[in-house]
């Protein structure tokens, strides 16, 4: 009972994950200007980290841990690259 | 695919009620991002995900291996840590390069920068902003 309970929960807990993607997906699509396009682009990879932390509930495995760890720090490391980029025009100078 | 690992009663209530509460809280914030008008309006809803939706499903997380392994498994604190001080640094430089790109367009809506308010209010125009 309990553990259909949590099957659900967790089911539904990634319906609403990968909605959210899509909303930052045509975030990314539509966005009027560049700057809306990043912005859509870190949506995405925090609402990508969490859904892989999910998985890693659903299955009982840490794996899915490092996975989103890695995750969460190459998107850090995109966002502001992308920011830096807009702001100068280049991102190593 | 419907799954989940054998937990006590009070651990399986914990974490489906915390993962519903972290995915819902992060798909608000990206509604948020959808539907507000402007740039400088859409930058503030995505940390909804990247700070309660984070925290709350990290929780979740903690207390199902805590409980899977009987004892604490905190591995989690690590994501918790590197997210709550990244997002102000990538959204801030991100405001920062939008309100560049803005200004030297010169096109309107943007918001007022308050050094050079406040140089107008002051009737001083030979003072510039740093």
């Amino acid at each position: 009972m309990s553990t259909l309970f949590l099957a659900l929960a967790i089911t539904a807990a990634q319906i609403l994950l990968a909605l959210a993607m899509v909303c930052a997906a045509f975030r990314i699509l539509r966005g009027p200007r560049a700057q809306d396009r990043v912005l859509g682009m870190d949506a995405l990879y925090i609402a990508g980290m969490l859904l892989l932390l999910t998985y890693g509930i659903q299955t009982g495995r840490t794996l899915f841990f490092e996975g989103a760890l890695v995750i969460g720090l190459l998107g850090f490391a995109g966002t502001v690259a992308l920011a830096k980029f807009l702001m100068r025009g280049e991102v190593i100078e | 695919m419907i799954q989940a690992p054998e937990l006590p009663l009070w651990a399986a209530i914990a974490v489906g009620l915390f993962v519903l509460l972290g995915a819902g809280i992060t798909l608000i914030g990206a509604l948020g991002l959808l539907r507000l008008r402007n740039f400088y309006e859409r930058i503030h809803p995505p940390t909804l995900g990247s700070t309660l939706g984070t925290g709350c499903i990290l929780i979740a997380s903690i207390i199902c291996f805590s409980a899977l392994h009987s004892r604490p498994m905190i591995h989690e604190v690590l994501i918790a840590i590197f997210v709550t001080l990244t997002t102000p640094i990538t959204l801030m430089l991100l405001a920062r390069a939008a309100l560049y790109r803005d200004r030297s367009e010169g096109s309107t809506g943007v918001p007022q920068d308050l050094a050079s308010v406040a140089a107008l209010d002051d009737q001083s125009p030979g003072r510039d902003r740093p």
